[in-house]
């Protein structure tokens, strides 16, 4: 680089542009916030979808599935399971009880959890609210 | 070595050298997990093997990151650190912490783990990265604290120079941005959103800075070229960094349930996030072309050319590759993503920390410039078996991707995931078999440290 273009232009240009641009970040973050009472799907956010929630979390659920494309990629997608399994809990909740203790032979297959009745509910009313938020029709099929 | 209490960084080092061959074995049984599903089931489930994987990768960085301070910061300010007593004591600390945390993603079921820290008094588990109970992440915080308190003391009584500057901004925002992660709304559509100020301001942020400064450090040592020339580097490299950077976070804004406008800021911003890693590797190249002696330390020049052209390549190319909202549309949340991943983390992070390695550990072992020449012949190929095979499971993974996204996402017919995922196998398989030379390679970059024999000395260039 020429002697025309200095090292404190440098610097001022590091300083002016990352607090300019933090700035914005936190402008547009601040607008993000204000959006998001349309399309969050908050209205169905009820005691039982947290509870489902705090379980998809403490089981790490999202250490093999993704959700809304982000987790892991080695079992399914389940922004949309909902949608997936027929607009319904039940067979969600049928799934998560069927998987066999010690796996299947060969293949990948889901830890069973020994959820109860009413934790299987939470999880699946969960994934329902989920499946509801605006996602700009994403995925883009059902297979997720 | 020029001040003794340089000398904290080599239990730093080694604790990072060992950890990152525990993550590589993870990462191994994984890889098989892919192909033979029931492997390890149910004792080590994918979940938890992932779980060991991605943060002992995490856990190294930063042991890497906090050595690199260690070596260079006395050096750049002239002065002993602060206090060498604390920098041991926080390392002992975060090295039972880390090693307790991995035991208990081994030991007990994870829900389990959650009951036993507290995990509803203030819940933070269980989202992509951030599984650590909240206790660890609590301990995090103070290591990174006590560690910015000790640093920070040695740069202020000291001389300040760009370097020192540019890592304290990293390594600040590096703890900054981590407070995050005690942020878990219900609403899960806020939960991901500020999720992305711990993962993507760190790697796709501040973690630049402090990858730049390392770099930056090593080619003024190896090159001997003008301070003034690679400052002024420095100061335009980390400014495109952030300029791009910061907006580009919007880039994992598209579906997740944020406005639409993100498609546009985030394409756009992020599709120019390849400028500053592009220009690392011009930077790189450059200086050590207008080299003023010969360092006779060529794998720490090797490591450090390496991971500016393998940063470009993972983050710049790989992520430019499925970054545009209209194409991310199709590959989000695929193994195109865990393709650029491994790329990126290797060539940005894991290179640079082992650049560093490179450079400081044999002044560290009372060497005076650099190991024997066997030993370094080792070590570069060491460089390559790893490089060259992470380019593969880079390629094996985008073949895996690409084959997903048209069965899964993109034909007339989509098939169901689990379907798609047995036509892909053999990619599987390929990388898997990718991943065994990796290791091979990290193996014998771990010996090296072991072979002996007479070093080399500096020479002026003619």
């Amino acid at each position: 680089m020429s002697e025309v273009f200095t090292k404190s232009m440098a610097r001022n240009i590091f300083y002016g542009g990352s607090v300019f641009f933090f700035l914005l970040l936190l402008a547009l973050t601040y607008q993000t916030h204000e959006a998001w009472p349309e399309r969050d799907n908050h209205e169905n956010l009820t005691d039982e979808v947290r509870h489902g929630k705090e379980l998809w979390e403490v089981n790490n659920c999202v250490g093999c599935h993704s959700l809304l494309g982000e987790g892991a990629y080695f079992a399914p997608e389940l922004g949309n399971v909902y949608q997936r399994y027929g607009n319904s809990t039940e067979a969600i909740k049928a799934f998560i009880q069927s998987r066999p203790k010690e796996g299947i032979p060969g293949r990948r297959s889901m830890p069973q959890f020994n959820f109860d009745d009413e934790e299987l509910e939470a999880i699946a009313q969960f994934l329902k609210y989920t499946s509801g938020i605006n996602t700009n029709d994403w995925p883009p099929n059902i297979q997720g | 070595m020029k001040y003794e209490s340089q000398s904290v960084a080599k239990l730093y080092f080694i604790a990072a050298i060992g950890l990152f061959v525990g993550q590589i074995v993870f990462g191994l049984i994984m890889g098989l997990q892919y192909v033979m599903g029931d492997f390890m089931f149910p004792e080590i489930p994918f979940n938890v093997a992932r779980m060991v994987h991605t943060n002992l990768l995490i856990v190294w960085l930063l042991f890497g990151f906090m050595g690199a301070a260690y070596y260079l910061i006395p050096e750049e300010a002239e002065t002993e650190l602060h206090s060498p007593a604390l920098a041991k004591l926080m390392f002992w600390v975060f090295l039972v912490a880390g090693a307790l945390t991995i035991l208990g993603y081994l030991l007990v079921p994870y829900s389990t783990l959650a009951e036993m820290t507290g995990n509803h008094l203030l819940p933070t588990m269980g989202r992509e990265f951030l599984e650590q109970p909240t206790i660890t992440k609590i301990g995090i915080v103070i290591v990174a604290l006590s560690f910015l308190y000790n640093v920070g003391f040695t740069v202020l009584k000291g001389r300040k120079t760009v370097i020192t500057l540019v890592l304290l901004i990293g390594l600040a925002g590096l703890a900054i941005f981590f407070l995050f992660s005690f942020y878990n709304p219900d609403n899960l559509v806020k939960d991901k959103f500020y999720w992305w100020f711990v993962v993507h301001l760190w790697v796709e942020g501040v973690w630049e800075l402090i990858m730049a400064s390392i770099l930056a450090f090593v080619l003024i040592k190896t090159t001997g070229v003008d301070r003034e020339i690679i400052e002024k580097w420095l100061y335009i490299i980390i400014a495109m960094a952030l300029i791009t950077g910061l907006i580009g976070t919007g880039h994992h804004f598209f579906w997740i349930g944020a406005p639409e406008y993100w498609l546009w800021w985030g394409s756009i911003f992020s599709a120019l996030e390849p400028i500053p890693f592009f220009m690392m590797t011009v930077f790189a190249f450059n200086m050590v072309n207008k080299r003023r002696i010969n360092h006779p330390n060529q794998p720490a020049v090797l490591w450090a050319l390496g991971t500016a052209v393998m940063a470009f390549l993972g983050a710049g190319v790989w992520g430019f590759m499925h970054t545009l909202a209209p194409v991310n549309y199709f590959t989000h949340g695929t193994q195109i993503t865990a393709a650029h991943g491994h790329m990126a983390f290797y060539g940005a992070y894991v290179m640079i920390v082992l650049a560093i390695i490179s450079y400081a550990m044999p002044l560290l072992r009372g060497r005076k410039a650099c190991n024997s020449a066997a030993s370094q012949v080792a070590e570069m190929w060491s460089f390559w078996l790893m490089t060259i095979s992470m380019v593969f499971i880079t390629l094996f993974l985008t073949g895996a991707g690409i084959l997903q996204v048209y069965l899964q996402r993109f034909s007339d017919d989509p098939m169901p995931f689990m379907v798609v995922q047995d036509k892909i196998e053999i990619f599987y398989w390929m990388r898997e078999g990718a991943g065994i030379v990796f290791l091979i390679g990290l193996l014998l970059y771990v010996y090296s440290f072991f072979i002996g024999g007479e070093e080399r000395t500096v020479e002026e260039k003619v």
